[in-house]
């Protein structure tokens, strides 16, 4: 019964999101420090984990591959496929939960704590949408981070199977280009698109509707991260099999 | 003026205000006091809006809240200003970004302009040179000081303070009570102050509202209050053993 509740209020926050818009100066400005806090801040975590996870991905593969028949360019083409289709879209997203999501719930969350939400409401400003539209719009920019992981993260399999002996180059790039559909770009780009409406809104609901004190923004954060994991995953398996299968 | 007329207010079965009526009228530093529970922060919350009441209406001059549409509400926040106990600032704002904030978003002034008006109303709050500061930058008497001027900067027709004193020592607390009621006067707007502090009672309750458990129980000024024999008023009075030593004193002497 709480979980319909839940779910009710989440709607109804939306449908507030949308509603009055704060004045467009005011909007343009936190708009663009969303990109700066949401985007920009994250860069650098993203391309970390992706280099590296690329490069394991490709030692991984090579090791695994001892059957003389099968050749090296399938290292290139497994690289290519976990990034492009799961590894980027999908495990960036959840690492996103845990980076900008506690982010947004933590600051939101305080915002209620400290009656800073209640000053708007008083005001007269539509505070949801003056909070989370901001963000919404923000993460809409989400699909250029996941670009930049994978490229980043065929990169480092690249240079981790090349330098490190597993593969040629030749191979390795021939096995990029073996097969390749542009239809997972696009698949990719849609879930991609999904998992950040859902990183915008669903950390912003846990921050905006808690209750409590600083202990409860805590928990709030944690509770933030866990179901917006778990909606990325649902949400993943649903898309695939809608556009995939 | 706003005006009460017999409003309930209930959570689940708990009716929190049990048919209020009263005024608070322009020009005067109206205090709604009680202890803990009474119901003040609820009929506070009552009169911004922010709770609906069951029954009753709540009159912003001669226009009840309740039948108010959404952009006649938005119109009356407008005429808003609010200090909360905490000061509610926000904290990713600087102090000038914080009072210049109602400004931004409700009127088409020039930047110079809005930066002239926010000068004016830290000046009046006696804050000069904290401009560029953040609010975890300054005491929290000067936090309650900076939420005045930001109460006060589009010019509200209506002042409503929640507990202002809350967490001051009484020096400062003194100088905000003094600053709520000069405003009062100097804007003569309509200014709504909830409490329990006694200090601030004496000091600027002109028209003091007294709520026990849901019902206004006594109203006078702050003269009245020490004469009353309202029992309710007197236990809450003289419940500080400061008061009750004035009393017996008084009583000595007389």
């Amino acid at each position: 019964m709480r979980y319909l509740e839940d779910i009710g209020s989440y709607f109804l926050m939306l449908k507030r999101v949308f509603g009055s818009y704060t004045k467009r100066s005011v909007l343009k400005e936190l708009i663009f420090k969303e990109i700066d806090d949401l985007i920009i801040g994250s860069l650098g975590i993203v391309a970390f984990i992706s280099f590296f996870v690329g490069g394991v991905i490709a030692i991984q593969t090579a090791l695994n591959v001892d059957n003389p028949l099968i050749p090296k360019s399938l290292i290139g083409f497994a690289t290519r496929q976990s990034i492009v289709l799961e590894f980027a879209p999908t495990f960036i997203s959840i690492i996103m939960a845990g980076k900008v999501g506690s982010f947004i719930t933590s600051s939101i969350g305080s915002m209620r704590v400290t009656e800073q939400i209640d000053a708007l409401e008083v005001m007269g400003i539509n505070s949801l949408n003056y909070l989370v539209f901001p963000k919404i719009v923000a993460l809409m920019l989400f699909p250029f981070v996941i670009a930049l992981s994978m490229f980043l993260g065929i990169l480092g399999g690249l240079i981790a199977g090349v330098y490190g002996g597993f593969t040629t180059l030749t191979d390795f790039t021939t096995g990029l280009q073996q097969d390749f559909t542009p239809f997972h770009l696009t698949y990719a780009y849609i879930k991609t698109l999904v998992f950040a409406f859902i990183l915008a809104t669903v950390p912003s609901w846990q921050g905006f509707y808690m209750k409590g004190g600083a202990l409860e923004v805590g928990k709030a954060s944690t509770n933030s991260f866990v179901w917006t994991s778990v909606l990325i995953i649902l949400t993943n398996y649903i898309i695939t099999q809608l556009l995939l299968s | 003026m706003i005006k009460v007329d017999n409003i309930k207010k209930r959570f689940g079965d708990e009716e929190i205000l049990k048919g209020i009526s009263t005024v608070f009228e322009k020009g005067k530093t109206n205090l709604i006091i009680g202890q803990s529970g009474s119901g003040k922060t609820v009929m506070l919350k009552c009169l911004l809006g922010l709770f609906k009441p069951e029954e009753g209406f709540i009159y912003y001059e001669d226009k009840a809240i309740q039948e108010m549409d959404d952009e006649q509400q938005r119109d009356l926040r407008e005429d808003i200003g609010m200090l909360f106990q905490g000061g509610a600032l926000f904290d990713s704002m600087t102090i000038e970004e914080n009072v210049m904030f109602p400004l931004r978003m409700f009127t088409k002034q020039k930047k110079s302009e809005m930066l002239a008006r926010v000068n004016e109303v830290l000046s009046r709050v006696n804050l000069e040179g904290v401009n560029k500061k953040y609010p975890a930058e300054i005491s929290g008497g000067m936090q309650k000081r900076v939420s005045i001027a930001r109460a006060i900067v589009n010019k509200p027709k209506y002042l409503f303070c929640d507990e202002p004193n809350s967490g001051l020592d009484p020096k400062t607390a003194t100088v905000i009570d003094n600053l709520i009621q000069e405003i009062t006067h100097e804007y003569d707007i309509t200014t709504v102050v909830v409490s329990h502090d006694m200090n601030s009672v004496m000091e600027i309750g002109e028209n003091i509202v007294f709520l026990k458990n849901g019902l206004l129980v006594w109203q006078g000024s702050n003269e009245d209050i020490f004469k009353t024999d309202n029992k309710d008023v007197t236990d809450f009075v003289y419940s500080s053993d400061l008061f009750k030593k004035i009393r017996d004193i008084q009583i000595e002497e007389n």
